[in-house]
């Protein structure tokens, strides 16, 4: 990363650690909001950016994270028993999904994802004993960590803030291991990736199975955070919405789900001026990005560093002395 | 026994309608690897300027000219302009986002800039009842298979008889040795695109007066479509007839005979059988990966 990305990054920082404290509780809530959805954004971007599998289900797994926490905390369990619960089982979960993915590819892959998503809604709804069905489960309180508890919105979010630099420091080593080549050359180009000896198979499966379990952190924070979850907050719309995020930001770029959870998350808060038509200017606003910014809205450093390029080598073109004359 | 057929029947007048949704898809995805996201809502907007028309005092068949017109114009030629050409370079993901914007806003733009009811539709049939052989079936189902399969049957001869429609298949199956051979493909794609809006209305028109004209109409409509396409065989049109009709009679048999709770999942469940056990779809061919 060059010097500037960093000093971004760190006013980026900056402002995360000392902003919040003026906000008042809605602000907090929002932005602890914004980062859970980073977290389910950044698994989904290793699924979808880098692995280049096409998922349309990550809010199931988010889904199955929370539901999974609200329950065992029902049953009596700590939120502390919940989140390896619920992490290993979005990970099962995902590497169970990761097998269609190895029959099937792209758009085929993109409804099996989408299908799996409805069928796990149908569950959370249908099934009262278990889910609450549209009901819900209501209370769901917030955890304490070594002996602090973070049920006050600003100390939840510094938890929040917490778990997602760690899991984001997790993601960044990962991608810079074998593994993580071993992804990107899975989306680049399969067969390549296969005939160099990458067990396309063994990736394709790990892809989807981390993803999730990210999905699975973001849900058990969420169901804490809202404490309160019905199964509309899982449907395939949801998960198409994290999909758009993960695209809007940048697929494949390491910093996407910031910028894509903001404006899934934050921008329809902002375009609220807008009342009743503000999901109108939203969707016309992803529509006019993808045309201007086909591969989300981190291709701008890119893309301007190739219009430099572009203009020095003209610049270099005009100052040459013309040979093609001689 | 007639429980049965009657159930086989009536589902099989709904799947002819997300037959002909998906058959729009399919046609898309075959000519320019468009795919359509909000291919749910193409069904959506006739319906609604279909009762704009008619409410200006146009009568209905009228109202359905006047709409194929605008749709071929807005849904066909705009949106092969506007989203589609300058996307289509850039791969599938773009190209998905920008129609999942496009879904949103209509939906959401129905609903703040006109209403969040349903309103009623005029039905093409009148409530007319038949007994054939022990069921009972009604003018307005006969007469929805009849059209969705003249429908479906007729985009099928033009495809396969008429020169234009050979040239378009050419299209789909092959790009570059269509511009070869001296095949004007943008025109072509152009008709694939107009196609689409066509149906679509003619879709609306027939799927309205049952479902009632909402603005979230559109979303579990575009759904089924999409399972019936890769159902049936998401590069073969015949396959999104085959498709539509097994998930309508499917559905119809699950609400009545496991449970009407998971209505929803037969699609699903279906699709999933099929893509693990016939990944290109009952009627679909294989596709050669691309090295």
């Amino acid at each position: 990363m060059s010097k500037l990305s960093w000093s971004v990054l760190l006013a980026i920082l900056a402002v995360l650690l000392a902003a919040p404290p003026f906000l008042k509780n809605y602000g907090v809530y929002l932005f602890t909001y914004w980062l859970v959805f980073v977290i389910a954004t950044m698994g989904l971007n290793l699924t979808v950016g880098y692995a280049g599998q096409k998922s349309l289900g990550h809010a199931a797994f988010f889904g199955i994270g929370a539901y999974t926490v609200a329950i065992l905390m029902k049953a009596g369990f700590s939120w502390w028993v919940g989140l390896p619960v619920a992490v290993a089982g979005c990970f099962a979960v995902g590497l169970a999904l990761g097998f269609p993915a190895l029959r099937v590819q792209t758009l085929y892959l993109a409804f099996a994802t989408l299908g799996f998503n409805t069928a796990v809604w149908l569950v959370m709804r249908n099934e009262e004993w278990l889910t609450g069905g549209t009901f819900g489960i209501n209370n769901i309180a917030r955890p304490s960590l070594a002996g602090l508890p973070l049920d006050k919105p600003l100390a939840f979010y510094y938890f929040v803030l917490g778990v997602t630099l760690v899991l984001g420091a997790l993601l960044w080593r990962l991608l810079r291991s074998p593994w993580g080549k071993a992804f990107t050359a899975l989306r680049d180009n399969p067969i390549r990736a296969e005939s160099l000896g990458v067990n396309t198979r063994h990736y394709t499966l790990l892809s989807f199975a981390i993803g999730a379990a990210y999905a699975g952190v973001a849900g058990a924070l969420f169901a804490s955070l809202v404490e309160f979850i019905e199964p509309a907050a899982f449907t395939v719309g949801a998960s198409i919405m994290m999909y758009l995020m993960v695209v809007v930001g940048g697929a494949g770029y390491f910093f996407g789900p910031l910028l894509g959870a903001a404006v899934g998350v934050l921008l329809p808060e902002w375009l609220r001026f807008a009342q009743a038509w503000y999901l109108l200017v939203f969707g016309l606003s992803v529509v006019a990005l993808m045309l201007w910014l086909p591969d989300g809205l981190l291709s701008i450093p890119d893309r301007l560093r190739e219009r430099r390029l572009a203009r020095e080598a003209g610049a270099a073109r005009a100052a040459a002395p013309r040979v093609e004359a001689a | 026994m007639t429980d049965f057929l009657q159930l086989v029947f009536s589902g099989m007048a709904t799947g002819s309608i997300y037959a002909l949704a998906a058959l729009g898809f399919t046609l898309l995805w075959q000519a320019s690897g468009t795919i359509n996201f909000a291919q749910g809502e193409f069904v959506m907007l006739p319906a609604f300027a279909m009762l704009a028309f008619a409410a200006a005092g146009a009568p209905l068949p009228v109202a359905f000219v006047l709409t194929a017109v605008l749709a071929v114009g807005v849904l066909g030629w705009a949106f092969k302009r506007g989203i589609a050409d300058p996307l289509l370079r850039f791969g599938l993901m773009p190209i998905v986002v920008a129609t999942i914007g496009l879904a949103i806003a209509a939906r959401s733009g129905m609903r703040a800039g006109y209403s969040a009811e349903a309103h009623p539709f005029p039905s093409l049939f009148t409530d007319k009842l038949f007994t054939v052989a022990g069921v009972t079936v009604s003018l307005a189902d006969v007469g929805t298979l009849a059209i969705a399969l003249a429908l479906v049957l007729g985009t099928q001869a033009f495809l396969s008889r008429t020169v234009t429609g050979r040239a378009m298949q050419a299209v789909a199956q092959n790009t570059d040795s269509a511009t070869v051979l001296g095949i004007d493909v943008p025109r072509m794609v152009f008709y694939t695109f107009a196609i689409n809006a066509v149906l679509a209305c003619a879709a609306a028109l027939l799927v309205t007066p049952t479902y009632l004209a909402k603005f979230d109409m559109g979303e579990s409509l575009g759904n089924k479509a999409f399972f019936a396409a890769i159902i049936g065989g998401f590069n073969n049109s015949s396959g999104a007839l085959l498709g539509g009709i097994v998930v309508g009679v499917a559905e119809n048999l699950a609400a009545a005979y496991i449970s009407p709770a998971y209505k929803d999942a037969v699609a699903l469940v279906l699709f999933m059988a099929v893509i693990l056990f016939k990944p290109q779809g009952l009627l679909g061919r294989k596709v050669e990966r691309k090295v």
